[in-house]
This record gives structure tokens, C-alpha cells and sequence, in this order.
């Protein structure tokens, strides 16, 4: 099995797809011949066509609202948003029409598209190219948001959303492009979205988090795991609908739990995570359900400090996880 | 730096000593206020004594297995101030970045820990919590319901107090030191032999309707109720029936005149390792075999992990002892001062048994009575043992119901 990286997996998916579907195609800003400002699409504009891998106008609402269209009239878009900062101009068109026509038509149409958009920081990019923007669909029934950690379940994953009869929005760590590599098998697979995967069993303290965060969890928990404190790590991989079932069983078990998200801590996905524990686990806690997540300001700074004061890191992660399993 | 002083806590109403029979400490360790540092015993109950102060033990004072008035300094400790904190002392776990002592959490119980502890009834306050601030986690009960799965297995060898001889310890004899329960316990027994004077009697009792009849639920109710019913509970509720009937049994001699007990609180022997206790059943007689099944599994437990409270061993007014569990047959009872009667319940054996001229296999007990003759007499403990006998030769559902 060939080792690549988590950008690779990304090309690979697309590709395989695109080869087995001809109504699979791609748009969205600069992929087209340049391959996407981080090389997602790379060749596939020279495999396939200008037809197949379409260069946008700068125009993100027109991205998402071609993507709608064409996904109607019985193709497979899978639409790029540069940054997922830039997927702002596009909300109405993703929330109104994407997310709600299959309920609106009484099932009479629904919407086949695929949004993907790298997002997160650690990479010195500032408010407009570091933001998490999960949390403000992941309300919006009829849409399905899937974050993949590793390079396995985005290839995985990808395919499962592009084969998904509803719309589906992908959001890809931008840090974890080139620094996570592993393992991915040549064949075609597709991974459930909608279910959490359980990375590592444990016995003391579940933390539950998804992307980049899972593989600072991972770290820590290897350290922790010599001073004797079994770590379970629960990749959430689909962030919208949860999978509740997974979140539930490995909160009772453990008792102690920690939730983790780049994003900014009120309001974040893992509020919810929170509140189904909660609702769930009361009699299986062991202690205050606790969140580690980016502080309550608007957008991650530029200034190197400031960055690495908002950015979660391995270090910050296993302290929590400490604090948590003495408690 | 300050050195603060550990005095006797005052552990009863009336108590103005107290023995510590065992330190948890040595001189050195670090304790957090709250913290147990030694065992100490009063009547027939050990209890913890919890540090008042968080610091080093600088210096034990009382010895073990020597009275201690009320007040008496037992040990010092030496309290740190902010600056002159020895940190190695101050911090067992290092790697943590620097915080003080923790609030001490040891009586805030997380769900977890309740659910598990009332699931495998563990008793909270003997487990020693691992978590920030001495709080008992999750895992600590895990531990005890472990452990306690494991000694379960082990079967507590039940032993009586020994008879008082001259003993001279030669080559190869073991010298067994004797604890301070042990002690009061033969101290008790000793005031009582020779104090009260002692008769006996002996009746039998074909129980073989109460045998047919706790066979048929006995399953049906473990499986209600998680734990068993046993023969025992049914002679404590036939006793606690008859003393009703027969107050003069529940009484006791107070010098010149006697006292007749209005409240019916039975006592039961249970034996817990190598020690003795007589925790109490209290109102039996307003008691269902349920009820009286439940408290006999509760104070055994208790009395096996060394949690009864003063309040769980006093105020007996007549006792029942279960000698047939371990296989006997007949016993001569020393009385409970200041009680006037012990029941012992002896072993169910079959045994062939002439009814209407037949000879018939029934499962027959002996009851054997030691009474106190100052307050009793023949007469009345001999109805009141053909009563006892009566009530459970005729047990069944309908007249013993077990709710």
C-alpha cells in the first residue's frame, strides 16, 4: 500500500471518481489549469478537459449556485471554495437552495453537489485563510459536513460524498495537506459519513475531536499512555448529523471526556457533542464535560504569537487530557 | 514553617478516651488535611481520624494499642507557609505545572461513582480516592469492586474469641498479638461469664415446611433483589414475634430492679476475620423477611469492611447467633451484656424423626437458649421457646410472608 499525503488523497479520489462517472466534473477558482492554489485538482484538467475541470470567476455564490444547478439537471459537481473563508458569498445559495430542495419539493429534486474548501490555521494565513466555518452550517438540516483526519478517510470519504444523493460540504485541513501522510489502498473504497471512527481504544479519558486535532490527540495520548493514562480518541469525521451512537457509548465508558476544535470554543460543533453527553451520560460521568477549543475572538490572528496563542497544539492538547484524567 | 498539633478527637457523646490501634502514617509522610491518619477504636467500632491540617508528619506521640484522653496530642505536623514550601513534599505529582494543594474533594462524588458504588454496594466512605484533591474516581471504585469480587471468594473464617489460659510460649509456638477489638471483646466476654449467672435449654424443631418453603423462593428472590434470603432472617423474625409475646425476655438486669425493653432491636453475631461483631436489627418485629434479609447482608458487609458506626452495634435488647453456619450442632451461648438472653441457631440436619408411629426423614434444627437467671426462669423461656418453635414449624407463605 502506497503512502501519500492527505492533498494526494484528495487528487486521487477526485480522479477515480471522475473515471468511473463522466457526469462527475469540477469548478471553482484557478483549478482548472493551474491544478487549485494548493494543487488539490493537479492533472486533472490535463486528463480530463476544460469541460470536466472548470477555472470560475473570482464568484463563490456562482460556484455554489452553478454547482446546484447543473447537480438538478442530473450531474455529479464537486465545487472547490478557495479558502473556506471564502464560502461566506456562497451561504445563501448552500443554506436556502442546496440544503433545503429535496424537503421543499417533496422530494421531487434533489441536490447532488459536493462543496470542498480547505480551512483551519497554522500556516500563517490570518483571518481570511485560517478560519473554521463548520459551525455555521452544522445547524442546517438537509446538508451533511464531513472533516476528515487522515489521508485514508479523505479518500475514503470524498468518494462517499461525490456518490451522496444529497448536498454534501467537505472541509479539508489545509496544515494537514503535506504534513499528514499515510497509508491509502489503490483500490475503490468509500468510508460511511455519518459515522465516527474510534482512532485509538482506551480506558481512562475519551477525548473526541476531528481533523487536524485528532492527530495532536493521537501524540498526546502516546506520551500519556507511559505515565500509565489510557487515551481513547474518537475522530468525529462526519461533524454534521453525529454520529451519537459512537459519541455516547465511549463518554459512558470512560466517564471523562474532552472535546477539542480549532474553532472558537461558544457555539462550536463540539457544544453539541456536549449537550448530546449531557442529555445521554449523565449517570456514566466521572466528570465535568470539558471543551479545549480556540478563544472566543473573531479569526486567528497574524502575528506569530497571537497565532500560536489561538492555534491548538500537541502541547496545549495534553494537558488538557492530563488535567482531565487527575481530575 | 509551623508545627501544629494532632489531638484525641472526642468520638461520642460520653466517650473521654479512645485507643489507636493502628497508624496509617510514619513520620515523613506528606498528608492532606482530611486525609486519615490513624484508627481508632471505640466499643466494638474503628473509626479514622482525619488530619486537621495538610503537611508533614513530624512526630508520632501516641503509641498503638494505648489509651488517649480526649484532647491528648497524638502527633504534630508540620504545615508548610507559601514561601518555604518544600517542594518535592509539596507536589507528588511533579510533571503538573505548579499549583497548590488542591481543595479537598473526598466527599464529592461524581455520577459515575454513585451509580457504581450502589450497583456493587460499595461503601464510599472505606475507598481512598486517587483523584485532584483526594476525590474518589470512577476507577477507584472499579478497583474495590474488584477486590471485593476477589475476596468474596474467600470464604471469612469464622472464629470465636479463644478461653483466657497461662499460656507459656515454648520453641516453634507463634505468638499472636492481640488488638484492641480483640481485647474488648474478651474483656466483655469475661465480665459476663462471671458476672451473670448462666442456664441453658435446648428445644429441636422440625423445619422441614421452612426448608421446603425458602427452597421454593430462594432463587426467585436473589434475582429480585440481588441478594439472598437466608434461613437466618426467618428465626430472627420467629424470635422477634415471640418477644412481642413474651416481653419478659426482652429485658435486662439493672442492679436492683429489671428492665423490660419496649423496643424490640435484635443483635447478630457476625464474624469477620478473626473479629467479632454484634451489630443490631433494629425493630425487628415491625420487620418483613425482606427487611430483616436486607440489614443481615448490609451489617455483615459493613462488618466485613470495617464501616459499622456506633450507632449500627448499639441498643440490642436480645441476640440471635447463627453458630449452624459453621456446621454446629449444640452451643452454650455467652450472653450479650447486658442482655438476658442469646439464641443460637444451629445447624439443619436431616434426621429420621417419629411422626404417628412412622419413622419420617425431616429437616430438624436445634435452638439452644443461654439465659440470664436473675432475669429469667425456666417457665417463661420454656414457653417462650415452644413459641419460638411453633411459628416456625408452621412457616409458610401465608404466615411468614417474605414481604
Amino acid at each position: 500500500m502506497a503512502v501519500i499525503s492527505y492533498i494526494e488523497a484528495v487528487t486521487m479520489a477526485l480522479r477515480e471518481e471522475m473515471e468511473r462517472d463522466p457526469h462527475v466534473f469540477i469548478l471553482g477558482e484557478d483549478v482548472g489549469k493551474k491544478g487549485g492554489v494548493f494543487k488539490a485538482t493537479d492533472g486533472l484538467y490535463a486528463q480530463f478537459g476544460e469541460d470536466r475541470v472548470l477555472d470560475t470567476p473570482l464568484a463563490e455564490s456562482a460556484i455554489a449556485g452553478v454547482a446546484i444547478g447543473a447537480s438538478m439537471a442530473g450531474k455529479r459537481p464537486v465545487a472547490e471554495m478557495q479558502f473556506a473563508d471564502f464560502i461566506m458569498p456562497a451561504v445563501n445559495q448552500i443554506i436556502s437552495e442546496a440544503a433545503r430542495i429535496r424537503y421543499r419539493s417533496n422530494n421531487d429534486w434533489h441536490c447532488p453537489i459536493v462543496i470542498r474548501a480547505p480551512y483551519g490555521g497554522g500556516i500563517h494565513g490570518a483571518l481570511y485563510h485560517s478560519q473554521s466555518v463548520e459551525a455555521i452550517f452544522a445547524n442546517q438540516p438537509g446538508l451533511k459536513i464531513v472533516m476528515p483526519s487522515t489521508p485514508y478517510d479523505v479518500k475514503g470519504l470524498l468518494k462517499a460524498a461525490i456518490r451522496d444523493e444529497d448536498p454534501v460540504l467537505f472541509f479539508e485541513h489545509k496544515k494537514a495537506y503535506r504534513s499528514i501522510k499515510g497509508e491509502v489502498p489503490e483500490d475503490d473504497y468509500v468510508l460511511p459519513i455519518g459515522k465516527a471512527d474510534v482512532k485509538r481504544k482506551g480506558e481512562d479519558i475519551t477525548v473526541i475531536t476531528y481533523g487536524l486535532c485528532v492527530h495532536f490527540a493521537l501524540q498526546a495520548a502516546g506520551k500519556l499512555a507511559q505515565e500509565g493514562i489510557d487515551t481513547e480518541v474518537v475522530d468525529l469525521r462526519t461533524v454534521y448529523p453525529l454520529d451519537k451512537e459512537t459519541i455516547i457509548e465511549s463518554a459512558s465508558k470512560t466517564g471523562k471526556v474532552l472535546l477539542i476544535t480549532e474553532d472558537n470554543k461558544e457555539g462550536s460543533v463540539m457544544s453539541e457533542v456536549s449537550a448530546i453527553i449531557a442529555e445521554h451520560c449523565l449517570f456514566d460521568l466521572d466528570a465535568p464535560i470539558k471543551r479545549l477549543a480556540g478563544p472566543d475572538v473573531p479569526a486567528m490572528p497574524y502575528a506569530l504569537p497571537m497565532e500560536k496563542y489561538f492555534m491548538m497544539n500537541p502541547e496545549k492538547v495534553e494537558k488538557a487530557m492530563r488535567d482531565l484524567a487527575e481530575f | 514553617m509551623a508545627i501544629q498539633q494532632m489531638k484525641m478527637p472526642k468520638l461520642g457523646e460520653s466517650v473521654t478516651e479512645g485507643m489507636i490501634t493502628k497508624w496509617l502514617v510514619a513520620p515523613g509522610d506528606y498528608v492532606n488535611k482530611y486525609d486519615p491518619i490513624a484508627e481508632v477504636l471505640t466499643d466494638k467500632v474503628t473509626a479514622d481520624i482525619p488530619s486537621s491540617f495538610a503537611g508533614t508528619i513530624k512526630e508520632i506521640v501516641a503509641n498503638e494499642n494505648e489509651q488517649m484522653a480526649v484532647g491528648a496530642i497524638i502527633c504534630t505536623i508540620e504545615t508548610a507557609d507559601a514561601e518555604n514550601t518544600p517542594k518535592a513534599a509539596m507536589e507528588p505529582k511533579a510533571a503538573s505545572s505548579t499549583k497548590e494543594a488542591p481543595e479537598d474533594q473526598s466527599g464529592r462524588y461524581s455520577p459515575a461513582v454513585l451509580k457504581l458504588s450502589q450497583l456493587h454496594q460499595i461503601d464510599l466512605l472505606s475507598v481512598k480516592g486517587t483523584g485532584k484533591g483526594g476525590r474518589i474516581t470512577r476507577k477507584d471504585v472499579q478497583q474495590q469492586i474488584d477486590l471485593k469480587q476477589e475476596e468474596t471468594q474467600k470464604q471469612p473464617e469464622a472464629v470465636l474469641a479463644p478461653a483466657v489460659q497461662a499460656p507459656e510460649a515454648g520453641n516453634g509456638d507463634i505468638i499472636v498479638p492481640v488488638d484492641g477489638i480483640k481485647q474488648t471483646v474478651a474483656a466483655n466476654m469475661v465480665k459476663t461469664k462471671q458476672e451473670v449467672p448462666h442456664a441453658w435449654m435446648m428445644i429441636e424443631v422440625d423445619v422441614t415446611n421452612l426448608v421446603r418453603y425458602r427452597d421454593s423462593i430462594k432463587d426467585s428472590f436473589k434475582k429480585a433483589e440481588g441478594y439472598s434470603v437466608t434461613y437466618f432472617s426467618f428465626f430472627v423474625k420467629a424470635v422477634a414475634r415471640a418477644l412481642k409475646e413474651f416481653p419478659e425476655m426482652n429485658a435486662m438486669w439493672a442492679g436492683d430492679h429489671i428492665v423490660r425493653k419496649k423496643d424490640i432491636h435484635v443483635s447478630i453475631a457476625v464474624a469477620a476475620e478473626d473479629k467479632l461483631f454484634v451489630p443490631v436489627i433494629k425493630w425487628a418485629d415491625e420487620k418483613s423477611i425482606k427487611g430483616i434479609a436486607r440489614e443481615v447482608n448490609d451489617l455483615a458487609k459493613k462488618a466485613r469492611t470495617g464501616t459499622l458506626t456506633k450507632e449500627d452495634v448499639s441498643g440490642g435488647t436480645f441476640t440471635v447467633n447463627n453458630t449452624g453456619s459453621f456446621g454446629s450442632v449444640q452451643s452454650m451461648g455467652i450472653i450479650n451484656y447486658p442482655q438476658a438472653a442469646i439464641l443460637q441457631v444451629e445447624s439443619i440436619v436431616k434426621r429420621p424423626v417419629i411422626i404417628d408411629g412412622m419413622i419420617a426423614v425431616r429437616d430438624m434444627v436445634n435452638l439452644c437458649l443461654s439465659l440470664d437467671h436473675r432475669v429469667l426462669d425456666g417457665l417463661i423461656c420454656g414457653r417462650f421457646m415452644q413459641r419460638v418453635k411453633e411459628l416456625l414449624e408452621a412457616a409458610s407463605e401465608d404466615t411468614m410472608p417474605v414481604y
